[in-house]
This record gives C-alpha cells, sequence and structure tokens, in this order.
C-alpha cells in the first residue's frame, strides 16, 4: 500500500515511491515537483513568495522558491538523490484576484514561477512540464513511481503531465 | 520582529478588533436587509489569529470550493477584505435580490455577478466604515474581483500579504443568519501588520 504524503504552505516533503505526495489548492504559490528517477525519491515543495534575499529582515524559510528548493534538494541528496539526475515538474502561480495587481503583490504569481525556473536553471535542474499561470487553483498529486504529476481543478478537472 | 505583533495580541486588543468586528457586521447586516427586504441577524464575530495552514481547515478545508470576494484596503490602514461565501447562498441571495432562479455559481449570468459584486462592497464598506469611524483614519477600498474556486487558491493571495511579515494570518470572521436560514459565510478583515500597529496605538490599547 502506498501512502499520500501532504506537503503545507510553506512546506517541503520527500518520499520513496510507491508513496505520493499532494499539495492542496495551490493559488498564487508554485508546487515544485522534484524526481530522481534512479532512486525513486521524489521530493514536493509548496512556496508562497519568490526571494528570500528580497526580505532580509525575516529568516529565511521554506515559504521562499530559493530557500525550499535548496533544502529540499540537500534533503533529497541526504537520502542517496544526486542533483544531476535531478528532474523538475511544477504548477500553480494563478492570479486569483485582480484587484491586488496595484498592491505589493502585484503579479506575485508570475513572479514566484519565474523565480522557480531561475533557481532550478541555475542549479541545472531541467523542468519537464509545467502548469502555471492563469486564474485558477491547483491540486497537485505527485507520484515519484513514475514521475507523473497530476493536476486538479475546482472547475477544469484534471490533467497529468 | 513585525511578527510578533500578531503572537503578541493582549485580551484588551482582540476586544477592541472584536468590537470593530461587531459595529462592522451590525452595519453590514442592516444595509443587507434593507437591500434584500428580509430578516438578517449575525453572530458575534470572533477574532481568530492562526496558522495559514490551519486557517483554510477552520473554514472547511483547503479543497472547499466557495466565492471569494476580495477588496484592497488602501489609505491610512492597509490590507484585504475578503468576503467568502457558499455558492448556495450566493444564489439563494441573489434570487431574493433580484428575483432569479440562479441554481449553483456557475449559472449566474454577468447581471447576478455584478450583483454579488455590490453585495460584498455594501458589506466590505460596512466594516472598513466602522474601522474609520472609530479610529477617525481614512480607508478607501477598491472595486472588488470575484472569484469561485478552491479555498486554498482564494487564500493565497490574503496570505501572501501577511508571509511577507510572519507565518500566521489574523482576522475578524463574522457569521450571518438571512431568512431564518443557516447560511454559510464570513468577513475575513485582515489588516497589515503595520496597520494594526497604527490601529491599536491610535486607540491606544495597550496589549
Amino acid at each position: 500500500m502506498s501512502k499520500i504524503v501532504t506537503v503545507g504552505i510553506s512546506d517541503i516533503n520527500l518520499v520513496s515511491a510507491p508513496d505520493v505526495l499532494v499539495t492542496y489548492a495551490l493559488g498564487s504559490c508554485v508546487g515544485i515537483c522534484l524526481l530522481d528517477p534512479l532512486s525513486r525519491l521524489g521530493g514536493l515543495a509548496h512556496i508562497m513568495l519568490p526571494s528570500s534575499k528580497q526580505l532580509p529582515n525575516i529568516p529565511p524559510s521554506n515559504k521562499f522558491a530559493d530557500t525550499a528548493i535548496l533544502n529540499l534538494v540537500k534533503q533529497m541528496e541526504s537520502l542517496g538523490a544526486r542533483k544531476a539526475r535531478l528532474k523538475a515538474k511544477i504548477a500553480g502561480g494563478a492570479c486569483m484576484f485582480n484587484c491586488v495587481n496595484n498592491t505589493a503583490i502585484s503579479n506575485i504569481g508570475k513572479r514566484n514561477v519565474a523565480e522557480v525556473k531561475n533557481i532550478l536553471a541555475t542549479l541545472g535542474i531541467p523542468i519537464l512540464a509545467e502548469d502555471t499561470g492563469s486564474d485558477y487553483g491547483r491540486t497537485l498529486y505527485f507520484y515519484p513511481e513514475n514521475g507523473t504529476m497530476k493536476i486538479k481543478s475546482a472547475l477544469k478537472g484534471e490533467s497529468f503531465y | 520582529m513585525q511578527e510578533n505583533i500578531y503572537k503578541n495580541l493582549g485580551a484588551a486588543q482582540i476586544d477592541v478588533l472584536a468590537e470593530i468586528g461587531n459595529i462592522g457586521s451590525g452595519n453590514a447586516a442592516t444595509a443587507l436587509s434593507t437591500m434584500l427586504n428580509t430578516s438578517i441577524s449575525i453572530q458575534t464575530p470572533t477574532v481568530k489569529i492562526m496558522d495559514i495552514n490551519k486557517a483554510a481547515d477552520m473554514l472547511g478545508g483547503p479543497e472547499n470550493v466557495v466565492v471569494g470576494i476580495l477588496s484592497v484596503m488602501q489609505g491610512d490602514v492597509e490590507g484585504m477584505m475578503l468576503f467568502l461565501l457558499e455558492s448556495e447562498f450566493a444564489c439563494k441571495t441573489l434570487n431574493v435580490l433580484l428575483g432569479s432562479d440562479y441554481k449553483d455559481f456557475n449559472s449566474i449570468d454577468e447581471m447576478g455577478q455584478s450583483a454579488l459584486i455590490e453585495i460584498a462592497n455594501i458589506m466590505a464598506y460596512s466594516y472598513a466604515n466602522a474601522l474609520a469611524a472609530l479610529t477617525d483614519f481614512f480607508i478607501s477600498l477598491t472595486v472588488p474581483s470575484m472569484c469561485y474556486d478552491m479555498l486554498g487558491a482564494v487564500l493565497s493571495e490574503p496570505s501572501i500579504v501577511f508571509a511577507e511579515v510572519g507565518d500566521q494570518l489574523m482576522f475578524i470572521k463574522g457569521d450571518m443568519n438571512v431568512a431564518g436560514e443557516n447560511m454559510k459565510s464570513h468577513m475575513l478583515m485582515i489588516p497589515e501588520a503595520k496597520s494594526l500597529q497604527k490601529i491599536m496605538e491610535k486607540l491606544g490599547v495597550q496589549g
């Protein structure tokens, strides 16, 4: 029997196949799935903000794309994964409400996605699939068994990547 | 650190916020009751300060599909007002107001949607005016925008405003009963940490 492990907001977690990772209702947040196909180790991060460097007054934590991805890679490596083998799939980064667009968090979804791509590129981790942007929430299931990312939304049904 | 303002809110400060919520929901119920020509009762609002992950659970779970209508507070106080309601409540309210026959959110046409946004606008202003009257602050609200989606996603943008200062979300939560029916709706008033500090200073409340 496989277990389903939930990843909360501003959280990271990892499992070995056949266990499954899930994070619920990504809005402007971004979910980042990392897979090491050889050890069949999968990791998932749910980030809210792009960069810890832009907010030096608060301690870096897994709510930031940069910190969360680095922490996740480190944890996966400590369990036998190799950075050079990692592959990524990402989802989320929607804009739920237009009226936030003249505030400090305007385009936060897009900025989150851009920063996630930037960090993955720096680490040399290729992005195999993405389901990002637009204006709806996404629940993300990640199956390290075969690397599938399943996206479930309230009105648009399910898609597989 | 700014986030401590939430962790360190004392009983006196929570009482003040609850009172702002009380006056706000009173105003909102009166306005809505006049508009719909039906009786509306409200429960005493509660002030909740909680972890972002727990907030979604308390409001029905992250995948619970709700109508969310958000206005941004600007002026002396910055933050957001988020009106959350179940699809069923939205339809029943509109059917009373417009004599329409909406069955679920997706059947609501443009006319119904703009009426719903107007209702949320009246609700949001009822709370903002209560706050403005008590503090003498100038507060304006943007035209609301609406979405119908999973609660966790609806809460993500308001949560991000808070994420910049801490991991906790503070809101004033009020429930409403319309025409004797217990309809689930919540008005979340979400001031930014700095604005919350200003409100407390202005009202002379020590924690």
